[in-house]
């Protein structure tokens, strides 16, 4: 069955110039395995179509559980250039939380 | 077996709860406070502060803070670090002996300045010398830029405030030292860590990135379960309780709100992360795939495993040059058709603005409600029919002063020639803003040598 990536991560975002960084963690450890398999740096770059310029980079963290995403040519030029609301990221990780997955029953 | 050290953080950016240094320091045993003031955008605007008076261009909001604090810091023996010198390290530390004296605390308190990573007038040398300081997004010479920079820095690592902490100082005061290195460096002090124990400097430098931005590690800006995370009001600021081992627990005051857990920090762990296996500091290289975090008690997360590399020949260099000129404008549209008023505006306004013939690098429309935060994304969510109220907020960018002034002249019409049912312009015209732009680059360590005072009050 599709469940929301909300109902089974937490994430945190921030930036570097004009780099968002989004940091999906799973909220129990069987979700993990799932979130490697679906949630590919393909995948998040099709989710955020029209909203980045850049690549998508996908980093593994099994320790914690967590992956972390570098979405480029996110922020519209980034910090004090960006006329975005969100010009430093900050909530770009929510935004990942939207995307769904299939979770087994 | 030496004791534990405490380190409490005080501040995790210029402008952050006034509240939090002085509740660390009296809630309960610390031994150093660390607190963190500077940003990308910050050394800009303390240089121009230092360029219209010499004696400005630190974080002025820091000394009334010491000064309500220092009797207790001296009462209880509690050491600070604390990069609140921003691009005059010297006079901050002079305004903060100042204060001392005036609270009768002569001969009693040692101040440690550590300047040296300013480059602003060593910038023609370097360059001249084949130093290009590239743009780490773009590659481009910063000669390209030159004659527009406002600010340069490289970032210092934790030695030369060690090396302060060594000399007796107990509060010291920086210009562009890491945020992490103000943790980092009281551990090395401590413990007596080696330049090339690179595991434990990767832990006392995780252990920075954990408390560099204050509450967001207890329980502050915390998405997960945030609606039972208790007590905001009275957040607890993180602490690092660190052994010698480079093993380290993450904990708060009791009888404060907010909360320690496993979820919690491992969400600030990856804040503002790059690649995991390389996060880079003047200190060393740590590998953030290597942290264990285990909940050993209520508030309290322990940190172990840690493993770092050598640190690389290289310091970071943060350059601020002036870009150009931006304002954002917005105007509230409300129920029936509230979106199609707010988008019928922004036609009419990118319209008026072709028709002046004004030349913007950017125009950036967004609708806060709708699609600010989640783009498309956010959008394809709402139901525009029912939304009682749109926020229009149009922004425009230019190199040039004049569009940009034009264009803030543009929105106010709209109240009465554009769409109707249109309110909250209370504010008035929107401001042209300046924009300093932020180049980051890379020097040779070898180049920059940072310098190290320490002054008896």
């Amino acid at each position: 069955m599709k469940k929301r990536l909300l109902e089974l991560a937490h994430a945190r975002s921030g930036d570097k110039g004009d780099t968002a960084n989004v940091g999906l963690i799973a909220k129990h450890p069987k979700y993990y395995p799932l979130l490697v398999k679906q949630v590919t740096a393909a995948r998040v770059a099709r989710h955020f179509k029209g909203m980045i310029t850049g690549k998508v980079e996908r980093f593994e963290l099994p320790n914690l559980r967590a992956l972390n995403f570098l979405l480029h040519g996110a922020l519209d030029g980034g910090g004090t250039i960006s006329l975005k609301t969100d010009a430093q990221g900050k909530v770009f990780s929510t935004a990942l939380l939207r995307m769904e997955i299939e979770v087994p029953k | 077996m030496r004791s534990p050290v405490r380190i409490a953080a005080g501040q995790g950016f210029w402008g952050d709860w006034l509240e939090a240094p002085y509740r660390q320091v009296t809630g309960g045993p610390v031994d150093y406070l660390m607190m963190d003031y500077l940003a990308e955008v910050t050394m800009s605007i303390l240089q121009k502060q230092k360029s219209r008076d010499p004696s400005l261009g630190y974080a002025k909001d820091f000394l009334p803070l010491m000064e309500r604090m220092l009797p207790v810091l001296a009462e209880r023996r509690i050491k600070v670090t604390a990069n609140a010198g921003g691009v005059n390290p010297r006079a901050c530390a002079a305004a903060v002996a100042e204060g001392a004296r005036r609270l009768g605390l002569q001969s009693k308190l040692k101040i440690g300045v550590v300047s040296g990573d300013d480059l602003l007038d060593r910038l023609n040398g370097l360059i001249g010398r084949g130093h290009d300081l590239r743009n780490l997004d773009t590659g481009r010479p910063l000669r390209d830029v030159r004659d527009r920079v406002v600010s340069a820095n490289a970032y210092l690592g934790a030695w030369p405030v060690v090396e302060a902490l060594r000399r007796g100082a107990d509060v010291v005061i920086t210009g562009r030292v890491t945020d992490t290195g103000l943790t980092l460096a009281p551990l090395i002090h401590a413990f007596d860590w080696r330049a090339d124990a690179w595991d434990l400097l990767a832990a006392g430098t995780v252990a920075g990135h954990i408390i560099e931005c204050g509450a967001q590690a207890s329980g502050g800006n915390c998405l997960v379960d945030w609606q039972s995370i208790p007590d905001l009001a009275n957040v607890g600021y993180p602490i690092v309780e660190a052994s010698a081992d480079g093993t380290f627990d993450i904990v708060k005051h009791p009888r404060t709100g907010g909360r320690i857990s496993v979820p919690g920090v491992t969400e600030q762990l990856v804040y503002e992360m790059g690649d995991p296996r390389e996060y880079i500091t003047p200190d060393c290289v740590a590998d953030f795939t290597t942290i264990d975090l285990a909940q050993v008690g209520k508030d309290r997360v322990r940190v172990s495993g840690v493993k770092g590399k050598p640190a690389t020949d290289k310091l970071k260099v943060s350059v601020a040059y002036f870009y150009g000129y931006k304002a954002v404008g917005t105007l509230v549209y409300a129920w029936p058709d509230a979106l199609q008023k707010a988008e019928a505006a922004d036609r009419i306004l990118r319209e008026r603005l072709k028709g002046l013939g004004l030349a913007f690098e950017a125009i950036h429309t967004e609708f806060l409600g709708v699609d600010a935060t989640h783009g498309r994304l956010g959008r394809e969510a709402v139901d525009s029919a029912t939304l009682p109220e749109v926020q229009l907020r149009i922004g425009v960018r230019a190199r040039e002063q004049a569009p940009v002034e034009r264009f803030t002249r543009e929105l106010a019409p709209l109240i009465l020639n554009g769409p109707p049912s249109v309110t909250g312009f209370a504010g008035g015209r929107p401001k042209p803003e300046e924009i300093v732009a932020y180049w980051p680059a890379l020097i040779d360590k070898q180049v920059v040598k940072p310098m190290v005072e320490v002054v008896e009050v």
